[in-house]
């Protein structure tokens, strides 16, 4: 199975293997990574599911649509490498995606 | 017939012919027999059309979780536009309409939104928290002993005041004045309350206008700083705006920091006190705070609704809602579907994911002061237990004449001596 690499902000890592398919907000929340809070529950609605996506797996992961634009731009600590992780599926493609998880989600 | 106030709510709720059902009465919230009303929709019509309210006109009831999810992330088919109405049930007279950012859609709301978020930015919000257990440790010093007083009045009120005081950086003595704004524009003519016509409404807006100018005048000229005036005497999209959209996002940010935290003090108290056995789990495991905190939001719902209007026919709940058409998504409703949340009528202060709920909406719009309000709810918790083996509630609370702010006014209580 392909994983994933949550790097919490006070450096903590977790190493989640992800099923194809599930978002990267998903892997965190199901496995108890902390900082992630995920109130809407993937209707990227909430903007709580914040990360940093780590600089090689930008181009991969690709662009927040509007809505997420959106929602992103009223985080605080965002910055142009934010993501909101239940936007972002797991495919083949991601296996070994890195991503940085912000001071809080708000 | 749909009386206001039926004598027996639960079965007129439940035999009502829909097509006469209206849910929205302000009297129904003032005495709590709302509820049965939202569970026959929510079983029987949960996107509902009700052309028979004397006070609202025609308007749609979206009454379960999910649906309101629909309508919440769909901004480009309903609006918050003050121009088509708002965001609340009630349309007030266009001329008085105030213009304010969460009755905006974007791009226009996310430009000003953007001026003020940074209110609560983690390093602000860690500044405020201080200041904030300092004031309600203050307060809670201050309570008589032995003797029964009303626990809105005395915390609810001067906690949630003290707090938005400090946000504009407002003169501290004048801080009453906040609160008595803030109710004002809140204030249903009809409740016969001091505000009984709109024109006493505009006199006191009036009124806060000119005691804010003199702080923005103050501010402009000055270094930028973190508090609400100044950041909008400064922001890029909110330094230019007229008088009456100044007065509009002050009233925005004045009644959504107020009466919301205020009713979320006040209803924490009365659940606690109606559910002993979830008041042994906290006395016993205070860590459940944390999760206790957005429990107590959710089951307040401290605003009943927000209302969106269509721009554009859309299909929802097996629905035709129509351009046009006023949609009331009825967050107490949605916080009470047992599709969404476990037992959703049960106050339960250690559910796995409290903040699945909708007190704060979703979407753009979703509340800026969220966190913050967290924050207040949770240091008070944490001073309360710290302080009071018991807070006796010893009266039946009095609630607010209104279908928008599901609100407490009064709750005796008796602290031992
Ligand atoms: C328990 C307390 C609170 C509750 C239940 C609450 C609830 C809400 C709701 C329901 C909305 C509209 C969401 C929507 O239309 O989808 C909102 C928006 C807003 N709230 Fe709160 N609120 C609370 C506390 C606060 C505080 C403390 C502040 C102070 C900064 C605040 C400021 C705002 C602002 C500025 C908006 C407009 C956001 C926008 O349109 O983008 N709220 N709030
Ligand atoms: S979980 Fe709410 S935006 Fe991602």
């Amino acid at each position: 199975m392909p994983h994933v690499t949550y790097i919490e902000h006070n450096g903590t890592e977790h190493r989640i293997e992800l099923e194809e398919g599930l978002s990267v907000m998903r892997g965190a929340v199901d496995n108890g990574v902390p900082g992630i809070d995920a109130d809407c529950g993937g209707e990227c609605a909430c903007a709580t599911c914040h990360v940093y996506v780590e600089e090689p797996w930008l181009a991969k992961t690709g662009t927040p649509d509007e809505q997420e634009a959106s929602m992103l731009s009223f985080a605080a600590t965002a910055q142009p490498n934010s993501r909101l992780s239940c936007q972002i599926t797991m495919s083949a493609a991601l296996d070994g995606l890195v991503v940085r998880l912000p001071e809080a989600q708000h | 017939m749909n009386a206001p106030v039926s004598h027996n709510p639960d079965s007129d709720a439940w035999t009502t012919p829909l097509d006469q059902l209206d849910p929205s009465h302000p009297a129904r919230f003032q005495n709590h027999t709302m509820w049965p009303y939202f569970a026959r929709l929510r079983r029987d019509a949960p996107v509902h059309y009700s052309t028979t309210s004397p006070l609202f006109g025609p308007y749609w009831s979206v009454t379960r979780y999910k649906d309101i999810m629909t309508v919440e992330v769909n901004h480009k088919v309903f609006s918050s536009d003050s121009g088509y109405g708002g965001i609340t049930i009630r349309d007030r007279p266009k001329d008085l309409r105030l213009p304010m950012f969460i009755a905006m859609d974007p791009p226009r709301h996310d430009e000003q939104r953007k001026v003020v978020q940074p209110i609560v930015a983690p390093g602000n919000l860690a500044k405020l928290e201080g200041i904030i257990r300092a004031r309600v440790c203050r307060i809670l010093d201050g309570l008589p002993r032995g003797e029964t007083f009303n626990w809105v009045e005395h915390v609810s009120i001067e906690l949630t005041v003290q707090m938005l005081a400090t946000l504009f950086d407002f003169p501290f003595e004048d801080r009453r004045k906040l609160s008595f704004w803030s109710d004002c524009a809140t204030a249903v003519p009809e409740a016969g309350g001091f505000i009984d016509s709109e024109e006493k409404r505009e006199a006191v807006f009036a009124e806060c206008l000119a005691y804010f100018t003199n702080l923005w005048n103050e501010r402009v000229n000055a270094e930028p700083r973190p508090d609400l005036v100044s950041m909008l005497a400064h922001g890029e999209a909110t330094r230019n705006m007229t008088p009456r959209e100044f007065l509009g996002n002050l009233i925005l940010l004045i009644v959504g920091g107020n009466d919301t935290t205020r009713n979320s003090i006040s209803g924490g108290l009365l659940f606690l006190h109606q559910n002993p056995g979830e008041h042994a789990k906290l006395r016993a495991n205070p860590g459940l705070i944390e999760s206790m905190v957005p429990e107590i939001i959710r089951y307040q719902t401290p605003l009943a609704h927000m209302r969106r209007t269509a721009v554009a026919d859309f299909e929802l709940g097996g629905q035709r809602i129509r351009a046009g058409d006023k949609v009331v998504m009825w967050y107490i409703s949605g916080n009470r579907d047992e599709e969404a949340i476990e037992e959703p009528e049960r106050f339960i202060i250690d559910r796995k994911r409290p903040r699945q709920h909708l007190s704060f909406g979703f979407g753009v719009h979703r509340c800026v002061g969220n966190r913050l309000a967290e924050m207040q709810l949770k240091i008070l918790w944490e001073e309360i237990l710290r302080r009071f083996p018991a807070i006796e509630v010893v009266g039946e609370p009095k609630r607010v004449f209104s279908s928008f702010v599901h609100g407490i006014t009064e709750l005796p209580v008796r602290i031992p001596a």
